[in-house]
């Protein structure tokens, strides 16, 4: 046997075991390192003619959300009735990152689709993306009040997620909020 | 009652199926090794009566999905009462069961038609190639049987089923995956002949000559899958682009990239005997890439659009098979693949060197596929690092590979086998070089801000068109004798050739068709309310007004447009945005009105709750010489598979020393 022969196998060899650590990870629960920590300190344009630009000093004050999208994203449209619902409830405030995109698309697809956040970060060359750790689009963060972020879900929401973990962990923060408020 | 009986008739066929695959796996081949010819004889009616059984539990599935039997899981789970038929009846593959039941019918018709056609095939090797066929089988049988029974029943009985995803509720995507499949699975053709090969140590003029009509009949079906996912996306996706390097649309593209690497490396092993244990592999890769395609749709280890509903165990079934399946077929060609002996030699600079060429370039756009695709979740599971690959990753890898490929397909026809004289080639095509530079200078002075990229893709599109009629010219001696006569040649030229033209012309149109489209394609997106008006490249789009509609299972706001050019009415386009009934989900279908040069593209969007609504609006040049281009080469796969050789297949494989035969036809060829 010549070694040669042997070189589609090893790679092969190298790809099934990555795929089966992957198939481990189910990668929409990854913990984020950056969960505890403080938003990066980043000040982002706005989109065109759709919302104004987004900085890390937005994210104080009130408990949010920062969704990761982009035009090119196509589960970002799965998700996206979801936030519009969101936004009418007014429940809490949403903002967007848009990742890696161009300023023009991104306008378009929030016209298109409706835009439900109160500002759009546009992250054109992906540097914030990368100090978020963003891990593929669409990415979702809680964020409280002083600027923590509390919660990363990777991948498109769907109902469950939206009702069962990401809006009860807001309604958590908020409650602490006003207790420490209160507390004052 | 009758419906019930049905289901369980289906259930039972299916395990019938399963119990003649794992005979017909293990029997015809000990029979091929031992020589014994009864054992033997067992292939091929094994293989009919496996089809026969899968098709019994296919339609039984078919049915209760068009009487919508709820009782049946996989009806409940994707199918509702008040879609329309014709949905009714493509969601019987809407679902991952019903799916994977599509893919083990055609792998079995796949191997009745090897069992009908291949009647002059030796014995031995057909046997071991229907062997290998139903190892196959009996791993996606065991799946679906074991861990995704299509027809088991949910008691009690659902009064209403929960619906197919809007998104599939459409024709385009409706016959997408039919097509697909018959490319995906019709690949393990190739594979089970590449294994049977390494089993029987040999390859040669004869194998290969088996081995493409059914590689070139499954690239022609993925080629038509892939176009038509294309083209869903286009208008279906409501944002008028036509590829967006999706995993799921990269896992079709892999093998098809794969694929194409081996009709062109199956010529040299048909014409010169050589370059055979590298077609082996590539029959063995193209087939794995399929396999993994469905592992990245089924296992949800990519987040994408198109994924079914998800499961680990699923996952963990699937890596399991590829990993007996690709892992088998290189080990097994680790062991056998040294012993196979090369036959002719060439220079670098020949017919043959352009196909390694073109196989080189291939391979190398299909790794780079494959890394951006699997590269987060990789360096994930290595690193715990965390990156993201997007459409920029493949502009910059995959594009750079197509420009060398391309400007090579045009040259390698007009390359002698064995040994070339490049300038010889270079002056024979130095017309066409001329026009394409031409056409690409002017095209370069004529774009905004004189695009490179524009005129790099002009240039290559004219070559490419042009440069693939040259040797047809040529052959049929254009101008040089009188008309009649090149006419007459013409209708004498072998079909292959003919196939070969057409499909380097439709590879030009595509290519022209993507150059045009991303340099002068214009949009515009505004709020209009009714009565009000815009205008794009010469068009004026006028709001009628927005109503709503209703569907059979949806609800929708349609806007009309009333488009004039010049003042006179060109069209009416009417863009809807549809809410499915018992989803969230919305989608959009655009409104698409092919004129001259391009398509009009009207999308509508939200409303702005003060009587206006968010609305784009493109032109989208030479857009549909995408898909025609690669129908274009879809027809040139057909026109080739028609071709004599292939109608009357091989000649027996002792009856002509190797080489003899062989030299004849390719001298015949030139």
């Amino acid at each position: 046997m010549r070694p040669a022969f042997l070189v589609p196998l090893i790679i092969f060899g190298l790809v099934a075991v990555a795929l089966g650590i992957g198939l481990g990870l189910r990668p929409a629960e990854i913990p984020s390192a950056l969960i505890g920590q403080p938003v990066p300190t980043f000040a982002l344009p706005g989109v065109p003619s759709t919302a104004p630009g987004l900085s890390s000093a937005d994210l104080k004050g009130q408990v949010s959300i920062v969704n990761v999208f982009a035009s090119w994203c196509i589960p970002c449209r799965e998700e996206h009735p979801l936030w519009m619902d969101v936004a009418k409830s007014g429940s809490v405030v949403l903002y967007g990152l848009n990742y890696k995109d161009t300023p023009e698309n991104a306008a378009q697809w929030l016209q298109t689709y409706g835009n439900p956040f109160k500002r759009v970060g546009g992250d054109f060359g992906g540097r914030v993306g990368i100090d978020f750790g963003v891990y593929g689009v669409p990415e979702t963060f809680v964020i409280d009040g002083n600027g923590v972020i509390r919660m990363k879900h990777i991948g498109p929401i769907d109902r469950a997620a939206l009702d069962n973990e990401i809006l009860p962990k807001v309604r958590e923060l908020q409650a602490a909020a006003q207790a420490a408020a209160k507390a004052q | 009652m009758e419906g019930q009986l049905t289901a369980e008739l289906g259930h039972f066929a299916l395990l019938l199926a399963l119990m003649i695959a794992a005979v017909q796996a293990v029997v015809p081949l000990i029979g091929a090794q031992r020589d014994v010819a009864p054992w033997i004889a067992v292939a091929r009616p094994a293989a009919f009566g496996q089809f026969l059984m899968v098709a019994v539990a296919f339609a039984a599935l078919m049915r209760a999905f068009l009487i919508s039997d709820f009782s049946v899981s996989a009806v409940y789970q994707s199918s509702h009462s008040q879609m329309f038929w014709l949905y009714k009846l493509t969601g019987t593959w809407g679902n991952h069961e019903g799916s994977l039941l599509l893919w083990i019918l055609i792998l079995s018709g796949f191997g009745a038609a090897v069992a009908a056609f291949g009647t002059n095939l030796p014995p031995a090797l057909q046997a071991r190639v229907l062997a290998v066929q139903a190892m196959i089988g009996v791993g996606f049988l065991s799946f679906i049987v074991f861990t995704s029974n299509p027809l088991a029943r949910v008691i009690p009985v659902p009064p209403e089923g929960l619906g197919l995803n809007p998104l599939l509720q459409d024709p385009g995507l409706a016959f997408h995956p039919p097509f697909l499949y018959l490319g995906y699975v019709g690949f393990s053709m190739a594979f089970s002949f590449a294994v049977a090969a390494l089993i029987e140590g040999r390859v040669d003029p004869a194998w290969a000559r088996w081995v493409r009509p059914w590689t070139l009949a499954a690239w022609c079906f993925l080629t038509i899958g892939i176009t038509g996912g294309s083209w869903w996306s286009y208008y279906e996706l409501g944002w008028g682009g036509f590829w967006f390097w999706d995993p799921v649309e990269n896992a079709s593209f892999m093998p098809w990239l794969a694929g194409t690497a081996l009709l062109h490396s199956a010529i040299v092993v048909e014409r010169r005997d050589t370059l055979k244990s590298w077609t082996v592999l590539l029959a063995i890769l193209t087939f794995s890439l399929s396999l993994l395609g469905t592992f990245i749709v089924r296992s949800g280890v990519l987040t994408s659009v198109h994924a079914f509903a998800t499961d680990p165990a699923r996952g963990m079934f699937i890596l399991g098979f590829l990993i007996v399946v690709i892992g088998g077929s290189l080990t097994l060609y680790a062991l056998r693949a040294p012993a196979l002996k090369s036959g002719g030699l060439f220079a670098p600079i020949s017919r043959e060197g352009a196909l390694v060429l073109n196989n080189l370039l291939l391979a190398t756009a299909c790794a780079s596929v494959l890394l951006g695709t699997l590269y987060p979740l990789l360096l994930d599971a290595l690193t715990g690092d965390k990156v993201t690959v997007g459409p920029p990753f493949f502009d910059a890898t995959f594009g750079p590979l197509m420009v060398p490929l391309l400007a090579a397909v045009t040259v390698g026809p007009m390359l002698p086998w064995k040994r070339a004289d490049l300038m010889g080639a270079a002056q024979r095509l130095r017309f066409v070089f001329i026009a394409a530079v031409l056409v690409g200078f002017v095209t370069w002075i004529f774009t905004t801000g004189m695009s490179w990229p524009a005129a790099v893709g002009i240039v290559l599109s004219v070559w490419l068109v042009v440069g693939s009629l040259v040797p047809l010219a040529e052959r049929v001696k254009l101008f040089s004798v009188p008309f009649t006569e090149s006419l007459q040649r013409a209708a004498g030229m072998p079909r292959s050739v003919w196939g070969m033209v057409m499909a380097h012309a439709g590879l030009g149109f595509v290519l022209l068709g993507i150059t045009v489209l991303l340099t002068w394609q214009t949009e515009l997106g505004t709020v209009l309310k009714p009565g009000q008006s815009a205008s794009l490249n010469g068009y004026t789009f006028t709001f009628e007004g927005a109503g709503n509609v209703r569907g059979p299972n949806y609800t929708a706001v349609r806007g009309v447009f009333s488009v004039t050019r010049d003042g006179r009415p060109v069209t009416t386009l009417a863009p809807e945005t549809r809410s499915y009934v018992g989803s969230a989900m919305t989608t959009t279908e655009a409104s698409i009105r092919p004129v001259w040069f391009g398509d009009l593209y009207a999308a509508i969007g939200e409303s702005d709750g003060a009587g206006g609504f968010a609305a784009r609006f493109y032109f989208k040049p030479f857009v549909q010489w995408i898909w025609l281009g690669a129908m274009v080469m879809v027809a040139g796969g057909f026109v080739s598979l028609s071709d004599r050789r292939h109608r009357v297949g091989a000649p027996a494989r002792r009856g002509a020393p190797a080489g003899g035969k062989i030299r004849t036809e390719a001298s015949a060829a030139e």
